[in-house]
């Protein structure tokens, strides 16, 4: 039932004749290997000619890795580290988002509870350790309560700005088709947000590392800062910058998967952006 | 009874400017009818409030004072009753062009296996079935404008909404598009009001043309033309076309300048 008319139609879409082809050029990754070849390089060159008390370097580190893990202690730290950062990080995540949603949209709630977000993220939370150990002890809780803390503000954060940032017109259109709010929520809130929830989950890793490091060293000491801590005191550098490796590469790692996950959950915005990469 | 109902309708909203608050008045009485099958445009300047006057129409703003009566009901709001399409097209970027036809749809309570049967016509029926899976950002100007009709239309309302919907397009594809507006017309016979502040699209498309100015109707002008209009060249140099085209410019251009309706309220 296509309707034809006589005007010229410039404007009707054809079928795609030819698909173009990408400029040749060296791709992103690659960059980044020869970045990491480079620097790890330098460091192996001039490392050893510093005093091994004050800085290691890259074969010296790797050899106490292969030493700590063997013994034992590595696996057992990394283990100890992983569940309150997992538990902190998901119980941040799922109640930051919905928070940020909830603020962004319903004005009442903004104007009653967003000054705490905001006093929450501004405020240093690290000095309510010594407070929150009263509460909850030296244990699992309270630094699953800490990684919380500190990541819970820039998720929520991140989400309510975005809301507040979604286009009038684009609730316009749910407005002019009557959407419910729900489906408003779902349909148009839901997906503008998407990315600002992204980038706050990627902050939230940064500060989720922080806070697991911190607790570590502020409760009882273990995992992979009750490592660093104990190889410090110790004088052991190269043991020492062991834990804070694995924990550069495990922050890395994770905002690497937040980027792919945003990829795969909100393909539009790369397209639209032309952004790739972490 | 005439199909759709506006009556004495007045806009007025407040704004802040170097602290005082001025209350400006984007409608001032604003009445005239439209029949069932009816084309209307509302023409005029920049800030004539056409765009407001349809807004409320459409439900999307409520009038200060004065109601919009459609069918037998006083409007409130939205309503399936009539389709809106953007100045900007704005469809959703993260849904296709099927997805985005389909939402109107679903708002309405379509039965979901009904969706894209519906939605699938309506696509054909702008021409666009071969770029149905495409999204937004990957679709022309005109092509996003096709879609927005397409979800407009789907919904099937008893009167179609056009805001500017041609004013962001260069001048072929907008005359493409205005020959298919005709044409939709002609197989659907749909009430239609739209926006425009192009005199030349105002009189090729419309029955009649609500001159605004200031917020006022200036002058209704019947345009006599007949239909169907497809040939497009013999309606533009047509002498009833030149004659209503300048009857429009000139009551234009007698009209009143647009500041005289900001008024200082108080200061703040």
């Amino acid at each position: 039932m296509t309707i034809t008319t006589q005007a010229a139609g410039t404007d009707t879409p054809g079928d795609i004749i030819a698909v173009a082809k990408p400029a040749r050029r060296v791709p992103s990754w690659a960059i980044t290997t020869l970045s990491l070849v480079v620097v790890i390089g330098l460091w192996q060159l001039f490392g050893p000619q510093i005093n091994p008390l004050f800085a290691s370097y890259p074969t010296e580190i790797l050899r106490a890795f292969w030493k700590m893990t063997a013994s034992g202690e590595l696996p057992k730290a990394f283990l100890s580290s992983m569940q309150p950062f997992l538990a902190g990080y998901a119980l941040a995540a799922i109640l930051g988002v919905p928070a940020g949603l909830l603020l962004g949209r319903f004005r009442v709630l903004d104007a009653a509870f967003g000054i705490y977000v905001i006093a929450g993220y501004s405020t240093p939370l690290i000095a309510l350790v010594p407070l929150l150990m009263i509460w909850f002890g030296l244990g699992f809780v309270v630094k699953t309560v800490i990684i919380f803390l500190l990541t819970f503000f820039p998720v929520c954060i991140n989400t309510w700005i975005g809301v507040k940032a979604v286009p009038k017109t684009l609730l316009e259109v749910g407005t002019a088709f009557c959407a419910p709010q729900s489906a408003v929520m779902r349909q148009i809130v839901l997906p503008a947000v998407l990315p600002y929830i992204m980038a706050g989950l990627r902050l939230g890793i940064g500060k989720a590392v922080i806070a697991m490091v911190i607790a570590e060293f502020l409760t009882a000491i273990s995992g992979l800062g009750g490592v660093i801590i104990s190889a410090a005191n110790s004088f052991k550098t190269a043991e020492m910058f062991v834990p804070i490796i694995i924990i550069m590469v495990l922050a890395v790692l994770l905002t690497a998967l937040v980027g792919f996950i945003e990829r795969r959950v909100a393909p539009w915005q790369s397209e639209l952006t032309g952004r790739e990469g972490v | 009874m005439p199909h759709v109902q506006i009556k004495n309708v007045s806009k007025t909203f407040g704004l802040k400017v170097n602290g005082q608050i001025l209350t400006a008045r984007a409608l001032d009485g604003v009445s005239f009818d439209v029949e069932q099958g009816e084309i209307i445009a509302l023409a005029g300047p920049s800030g004539c409030g056409k765009t407001t006057a349809l807004r409320i129409i459409m439900g999307l703003e409520s009038a200060s004072s004065g109601a919009v009566v459609v069918g037998d009901r006083t409007i409130s709001g939205c309503g399936h009753d009539r389709g809106m399409v953007f100045q900007h097209a704005e469809l959703l970027p993260w849904k296709s062009v099927l997805e985005n036809v389909k939402f109107g749809l679903a708002m309405k309570g379509v039965p979901k296996s009904e969706l894209d049967g519906i939605a699938a016509r309506y696509i054909d029926l702008v021409g666009l079935t071969q770029a149905q899976d495409r999204r937004p950002h990957q679709l022309s100007g005109g092509m996003k404008q096709r879609v927005g009709i397409a979800r407009a239309l789907a919904i099937d309302p008893e009167v179609l909404l056009m805001d500017e919907p041609f004013g962001a397009l260069d001048s072929q594809t907008r005359e493409t598009l205005q020959m298919e507006v005709l044409a939709i017309h002609e197989r659907t016979r749909k009430t239609i009001i739209f926006v425009t502040h192009d005199l030349d699209e105002a009189v090729l498309l419309a029955d009649r043309v609500v001159v605004l100015s200031a917020g006022r109707v200036r002058e209704i002008v019947p345009i006599e033309l007949g239909r169907p209009r497809h040939d497009i060249r013999a309606v533009r140099t047509s002498p009833e076309f030149l004659r209503k085209r300048t009857m429009i410019w000139e009551a234009l251009h007698d009209a009143p300048p647009a500041d005289d309706r900001v008024t200082i309220r108080r200061s703040a």
